[in-house]
């Protein structure tokens, strides 16, 4: 099924959640909907579920507009953040409940629901209620319960927030399986970049309300279309540096103009270089101080003093650095990302 | 913990004396004298003046369970929708409930005993219960109310994109969710039923209706002579169910502080 918002808009008093919407998701595509907390995601979902209503815009499901559907006539499966299972019923019950709701015969019942607890791994916890399963399991007894109506459209609300580390990845995995096996149309919200740009196909950011960018996760990290987007993306952070361009070259600070590979309009830009795209070199540009050095383990994080600003630099656990030394930085040129200083829109598609 | 006992052993020690009294020949002062069945005598025949004990308790019975029962029904009902839809004029509703509940009730009788003249259901337990219920319900109302708001909004949700409707939901989901609260609260609805003394005095004056509360003042203001063994026997079995309800359901009682939820 392919679902579609027009210029959705959702306003709650004065407040607007959602502003000016439009996208749409492929017939068993992954989309996931990126943003920090209180951008509009989660109203986005919520409004697709049809448990919102729209203030204006359409919602689309194929060709069949659904503004004015019940929850129950779209046809839609949705895991809550909190799962939001039913702590009075076993978890049979939990995952049959959308079934019992329609009548359905109780053969036909005890038969979709282990064929969805199989395939979710939960068979063991059939007999038991809720509040004796550890988080995991009662975040797939929730997929099983969205997922055993055969519904057109699975809607995630933040699944994996509820998860320590480990079982997030383990679980993210088995949702991108699951969704790919069963070739069902998928919307995930989620504040978590990792997440997101690990499951799904596209991403969409939102910021206030709107939505800002909508893209693979590679184009997004790589390409990303605005500063917010540039910065929001990307652990550890993408450093920003002020830059001035006049006669086709750039020049940071009051460094030495550099060409453009491509004529830009004279002005004060933002320079944005990713932590991967700096190395420690004996010849380099940019020269500053370190300031701080965190071990991740697989790399070192060095933190560096650069005129006003604060650069990151992910380095080799041996990079010869030490802390309050002067230290050159090389730029991977081919790798930056410009943005202009007053709209922050990307001036280097 | 010693001024537990120490505040409550008068009471303690009241109740004993009444029980040990109802089968006592005399009291004199405070002090009984000697062993008889003889105040127990209204369980087989009819008191004279009075109609049977039985026909009495069955009254009592039938006012509190109803109390009971119907508080619970539409008091879960009222508070489902107060708490969870939003329609025009909850915002009224909500604090006028409180308001009726302010009301001394004695102040009303005057008029409820018109309009239950009216209605025709004057001197019937159905018109008690009914003055019993709109008196009671705006308090259980808002306690369950308050049930009901600690049910999660995901809950419901839930239950809304699996197909149910708004009822379905109040009585598959939330009703289930809700019920040791709700039990509590119809115990205690039984209860002040059960104690209930001025409605039904005023309103049920005739024998055959009258309730077990008030046999016992008539008993006890008897206008030539009141015979006190009768009445500590009588006292005594009235008591009796009240004490075995809150025996047998002390544990859920105390799910009205809970907020009604289960973990």
């Amino acid at each position: 099924m392919q679902v579609a918002l027009e210029h959705l808009s959702k306003r709650f008093g004065a407040v607007t959640a959602v502003d000016d919407v439009s996208l749409t998701v492929g017939e068993g595509e992954f989309l996931a909907l990126l943003g920090p907390s209180g951008c509009g995601k989660t109203t986005t979902l919520f409004l697709v579920a049809g448990l919102y209503r729209p203030s204006s815009g359409r919602i689309l499901f194929g060709d069949r507009v659904v503004n004015d559907e019940h929850p129950q006539e779209r046809g839609i499966g949705l895991v809550f953040q909190s799962y939001a299972l039913y702590p009075h019923l076993t978890v049979f019950e939990n995952i049959a409940f959308p079934l019992r709701v329609k009548r359905i015969r109780a053969g036909e019942v005890a038969r979709r629901v282990c064929e969805v607890a199989e395939m979710v791994g939960i068979t063991e916890c059939l007999p038991r209620r809720p509040g004796q399963l550890s988080g995991g399991q009662q975040q797939r007894v929730a997929l099983c319960r969205a997922l055993v109506k055969a519904p057109a459209v699975l809607l995630l609300d933040e699944p994996l927030s509820n998860l320590d580390a480990r079982l997030r990845e383990v679980t993210r995995a088995e949702i991108k399986r699951l969704q790919k096996d069963l070739g069902i149309t998928t919307v995930l919200v989620s504040h978590d970049q990792a997440e997101a740009l690990g499951i799904a196909d596209r991403v969409g950011v939102m910021q206030s309300g709107r939505l800002v960018a909508l893209m693979t996760p590679r184009d997004l990290y790589e390409r990303p279309p605005s500063r917010f987007v540039a910065d929001f993306i990307g652990t550890p952070p993408i450093n920003f540096l002020p830059v001035t361009v006049a006669d086709g070259c750039l020049a940071i600070g009051d460094g030495v103009p550099r060409p453009l590979p491509r004529p830009l309009r004279a002005g004060r830009y933002d320079l944005g270089v990713r932590p991967e795209h700096l190395t420690v070199a004996a010849d380099g540009d940019l020269v500053g101080e370190v300031i701080l050095l965190e071990s991740l383990g697989r790399e070192t994080l060095i933190h560096v003093k650069f005129a006003k600003t604060r650069l990151r630099v992910l380095a080799g656990p041996d990079a010869p650095v030490t802390l309050g030394q002067p230290i050159r930085l090389r730029l991977a040129w081919e790798h930056i990302l410009l943005f202009e200083a007053e709209s922050g829109q990307a001036a280097l598609p | 913990m010693l001024s537990l006992v120490v505040l409550s052993a008068p009471i303690i020690l009241m109740y004993s004396w009444l029980l040990v009294a109802s089968f006592s020949v005399r009291i004199t002062g405070l002090v009984p004298h000697g062993f008889t069945l003889e105040n127990w005598r209204f369980l087989g025949r009819a008191l004279p003046n009075e109609a049977s004990i039985w026909t009495t308790t069955l009254n009592s019975l039938l006012f509190a369970f109803a109390v009971g029962i119907l508080e619970v029904l539409i008091g879960s009902m009222a508070a489902y929708a107060l708490s969870r839809l939003n329609f025009a004029g909850r915002g009224v509703v909500l604090s006028s409930t409180m308001v009726l509940h302010s009301f001394p009730s004695v102040t009303l009788l005057i008029a409820i005993f018109l309009v239950l003249r009216f209605l025709g259901l004057y001197d019937r337990l159905a018109g008690v219960i009914l003055v019993k219920l709109a008196l009671d319900l705006p308090l259980g109302i808002w306690i369950m109310k308050g049930f009901f708001d600690n049910v999660p909004w995901d809950i419901e949700m839930a239950a809304l994109i699996d197909g149910c409707s708004r009822l379905r939901i109040w009585w598959r989901v939330m009703v289930p969710l809700v019920k040791p609260g709700l039990l509590a609260f119809g115990i205690f609805a039984f209860l002040s039923g059960w104690n209930e003394f001025l409605l039904p005095y005023v309103l049920l004056p005739s024998q055959n209706s009258q309730t077990l509360s008030v046999l016992m003042a008539s008993l006890a203001s008897e206008e030539r002579f009141a015979d006190y063994g009768l009445v500590t026997a009588v006292s005594v079995f009235y008591i009796l169910p009240a004490v075995l309800v809150f025996a047998l359901t002390q544990k859920y009682l105390l799910n009205i502080f809970s907020g009604g939820v289960k973990g």
